[in-house]
């Protein structure tokens, strides 16, 4: 099939380009502004392929200042959007470990050893200290939180509307096609059928950080010199219907350092009607073999700071995803012969203030409007058109400017934590011009066995039987060893404290249609037969890559939300030196089915 | 003798079941919170008879299939971006309230007459598909009211197959208690069928499907009547969803016997 231009994945960055375009192919009087190259006569062909069931299962803990999306709807109102609400309070909290039972280094045992002092003083039981200020870098005053899931279904009613621009959900594509160092169109995934070829004089790449097509593309034609994208992190959320006595206020922003372990942060946002989004992220550089974010999730949850405004709450809706955390280092090609790079995959996340959804659709405005200009000259879309347009649009912008500041302020983590965090301050209060530097390491050459990561605490021939055990009775290996390490069980209450099985069934509503070929996919299985981190199996946001006996994983696609962590958490290189891991990634249909996320 | 079939199947909308659904009161009717932002998706009622009719047409050269909905046009271009991918259908789209809070009378009255409209539609071959049931707050009637204004006699409800026999009868397998059917035979079309759930699985999207079928959805939501449902003489007294009945228990330390034998039990009754 031919068309003029095929987009890949719906968030915001295509989100931002499709609103663009399609109020240039829409006029008043119904006539094209655009004729089609594909269909001579007909208005401008567009199509955007959407791997997810529908547009609006989308996952992200979105605080962000919406300057590039309240300037694209000029004289609305973005905070009447379901779930949407003003920022009205900022904190950044530090949580100290109530438990005794996190992984701290020294200088975090004092800084816990002053908190509980402070909080007897205070009469707290919080075991917590609210930042006194917080840099300007990292505040989103005057901007919006917001249900992503939300936000991407009323941007498609906007865009669909005009009729100019066909959307297709639970369509993943397979591959872009590639003639002669050209992108000439995209296959879409077989789905039953043989997977139809679409071609297109521009294939807009906007398919997150662990799409295939964007991949591929990076594995086609190179990333540029000194680029690259080896720092990651899984971000795992619940949607909270708060207790009707929550005192929480609509627009409420916390961050949170220092627990349940000192990599790993956490937020909650309160949206209106007694909403509340909370949630960790768990980094790459968090060198546990044995990270399951879940977990972790639930006892951010119960720490006492946060759990007295969740308490009586009930679980609305559950979600994961992988965030691209290199940022401006991790910046692919962004135009090339027939095709164009927006989004999150393309290195636009602010790494410094945490902000990547307003910078997507920054980018593919940006995009939109080279595109424009591009078809009113009649130009082609060659690498130096697009360079010329998109790209000068993007190096111009605050987008460029911000994450130029932004570039290295987190090498720091690679050394530690509060290495990292003076890595960021620095960077922040200096505008980028001081930063602590340093190399980026693969994660996978982060990734050592068990018996390394619980030297000193569990002895090896322990930490043996025990993964043998729990891999002969299906348990958590994960659980068992924080068991051991003094976490204690989670108190499930049935509503909101629920199992990880019953997160997917009430909150995730994952779903796969039967049938269909694994998208996740290992490699080399002899690699994983001595893999000793097994790491892919602890990751899994839905539980869906499991251990057995002969050290191989097995992969069932029907519980896969889709979150990609198992592609950076496999401790294997492909090969010697290789950037790749031994896992596939590839495109797939199903996962999540929540609409609030 | 003519063997092909005319097959309108009769769908509405309604808000994807898996989603958080909270009834709201307004002023006019009740509706859901959120309602327009929640994803929607064909009722699935509808689904299964959209799936039984393609599979049918499929059998008997000459048929055709028209999916007749009445909906709120922009949410039902979202839905048609996932079900055209389905099967072949041709697209006959009324601009209306989503289904539930409205007069199954009035519908029904509004469907029959877009059935009517039908370019080429031959009567005498016609087969009026739909959901026994739907997944929204339909009151399971507008299927016999679409039936009974066209003219249409034969109707029955809780299909779960319909074969062609060899002198062209159609024989029609209803629903019934104790997980039995009741076996009906009638001449054949004109016919009305309200399905149960069919005994066809959801196609997969084949996007080759779905181009072919856009190429009439897109001008039929264009031409897309709309219409307005007084909801005259309707007053619903009471909202609430179907009773949820998932009911989490957690016990500490059961083995797996004693997991296995409660199951039993619940099963049991």
């Amino acid at each position: 099939m031919d068309a003029d231009i095929v987009c890949v994945g719906f968030g915001p960055a295509m989100g931002g380009f499709l609103t663009t375009l399609s109020r240039e192919l829409q006029r008043a009087s119904g006539s094209t502004s655009l004729e089609s190259m594909a269909a001579p006569g007909l208005p401008l062909q567009v199509m955007c392929y959407e791997r997810a069931d529908d547009v609006a299962f989308g996952v992200s803990g979105v605080v962000t200042r919406a300057r590039a999306i309240s300037d694209s709807f000029p004289g609305v109102d973005l905070a009447q959007i379901p779930m949407a609400a003003r920022v009205s309070e900022e904190r950044v909290i530090y949580l100290g470990d109530p438990l005794g039972a996190s992984r701290r280094p020294r200088w975090m045992r004092l800084a816990d050893g002053a908190v509980r002092k402070l909080n007897r003083v205070r009469g707290s039981q919080a075991h917590a200290i609210e930042l006194p200020w917080t840099p300007s870098f990292l505040h989103k005053q005057g901007g919006l939180t917001f249900s992503l899931g939300q936000f991407n279904q009323w941007v498609a009613n906007q865009v669909l509307s005009t009729g100019t621009v066909q959307i297709w959900p639970g369509t993943p594509v397979a591959s872009a096609v590639i003639e002669q160092n050209r992108v000439a169109g995209v296959r879409l995934l077989d789905q039953g059928g043989p997977g139809m070829e679409v071609r297109a004089q521009l294939t807009v790449v906007g398919d997150g950080p662990v799409g295939p097509v964007g991949r591929q593309l990076d594995e086609q034609f190179g990333m540029p010199d000194g680029h690259h994208q080896r720092e990651w992190a899984v971000g795992m959320k619940m949607v909270v219907d708060l207790a009707p006595e929550s005192q929480l206020r609509p627009g409420t922003v916390w961050h949170t350092i220092g627990f349940p372990e000192p990599e790993i942060f956490g937020f909650l946002y309160v949206h209106p009607d007694r909403v509340a989004s909370v949630g960790i992220f768990v980094p790459s550089w968090f060198d546990s073999p044995v990270r399951t974010a879940y977990r972790y999730l639930q006892h951010w949850m119960l720490h006492p700071y946060i759990w007295p405004h969740l308490k009586g709450g009930r679980l609305r809706s559950w979600g994961a995803k992988t965030l691209g955390e290199s940022g401006r280092q991790g910046e692919p090609c962004l135009g090339g012969d027939g095709y164009a790079r927006i989004g999150e995959s393309s290195g636009c996340t602010n790494v410094l203030t945490g902000s990547g959804v307003d910078e997507a659709w920054l980018t593919g405005v940006q995009l939109g409007e080279g595109v424009i200009e591009l078809l009113r000259a009649k130009r082609p879309f060659t690498r130096r058109n697009l360079e010329d347009t998109y790209v000068q649009r993007r190096r111009r912008s605050w987008v460029e400017a911000e994450s130029m500041v932004a570039a290295h302020a987190r090498d720091g983590f690679q050394k530690g934590v509060l290495r990292g965090f003076l890595g960021m301050a620095l960077a922040g209060m200096s505008g980028g011009k001081l930063t602590l530097r340093g190399e980026i390491r693969r994660p996978q050459d982060r990734l050592n066995g068990l018996e390394e990561f619980f030297k000193g605490r569990i002895p090896a021939a322990e930490l043996r039987t025990m993964r043998e055990r729990c891999s002969v009775e299906g348990k958590s290996l994960h659980g068992a060893l924080m068991e051991m390490c003094g976490w204690p069980a989670i108190p499930y209450d049935g509503q909101l404290l629920v199992s990880h099985q019953d997160a997917l069934l009430m909150g995730g509503k994952v779903q796969a249609a039967p049938g269909g070929e694994d998208h996740v996919v290992f490699l080399r299985p002899e690699l994983c037969e001595v893999c000793g981190a097994r790491t892919c199996v602890e990751i899994c946001s839905g539980q869906a890559i499991t251990a057995t006996a002969s050290g191989r994983p097995t992969f069932d696609r029907e519980k896969c939300i889709h979150c990609g962590a198992c592609l950076w958490s496999c401790a294997q290189s492909l090969e010697e030196g290789s950037e790749r891991t031994n896992i596939a990634f590839r495109a797939g249909a199903g996962g999540l089915h929540s609409a609030e996320n | 003798m003519s063997d092909f079939f005319h097959i309108v199947v009769c769908g509405g909308v309604v808000p994807d079941p898996l989603q958080t659904l909270e009834p709201a009161t307004t002023p006019g009717t009740p509706s859901l919170k959120n309602e327009g932002m929640l994803p929607a998706v064909l009722d699935p009622w509808a689904g299964h008879a959209l799936y039984e009719a393609a599979n049918l047409a499929k059998q008997f050269a000459g048929s055709r299939v028209w999916l007749v909905s009445l909906a709120p046009r922009a949410k039902l271009q979202q839905v048609m971006m996932t079900v055209a991918q389905k099967v072949a259908f041709e697209l006959v789209a009324v601009d209306g309230p989503a289904g539930g809070f409205t007069d199954a009378t009035e519908t029904g009255l509004v469907l029959a007459q877009a059935i009517r409209g039908i370019a080429g539609l031959d009567r005498s071959r016609l087969l009026v598909f739909g959901g026994w049931e739907s997944a929204s707050r339909g009151a399971g009637i507008t299927l016999q009211i679409v039936g009974e204004e066209l003219g249409i006699h034969d109707q029955f409800q809780g299909v779960d197959q319909i074969t062609v026999e060899a002198n062209g009868a159609l024989k029609v397998l209803e629903r019934i208690e104790g997980g039995r059917h009741q076996v009906s035979e009638c001449a054949g079309a004109p016919l009305v069928a309200g399905w149960a759930t069919g005994n066809l699985p959801e196609p997969r999207n084949d996007p080759r499907v779905g181009m072919a079928n856009m190429r009439g959805v897109m001008p039929a939501l264009q031409r897309a009547k709309s219409t307005k449902l007084s909801g005259d003489g309707v007053e619903f007294l009471e909202v609430s969803l179907p009773k949820q009945q998932r009911q989490t228990k957690v016990v500490e330390g059961m083995g797996r016997e004693q997991i296995a034998q409660e199951i039993v039990r619940w099963m049991q009754g």
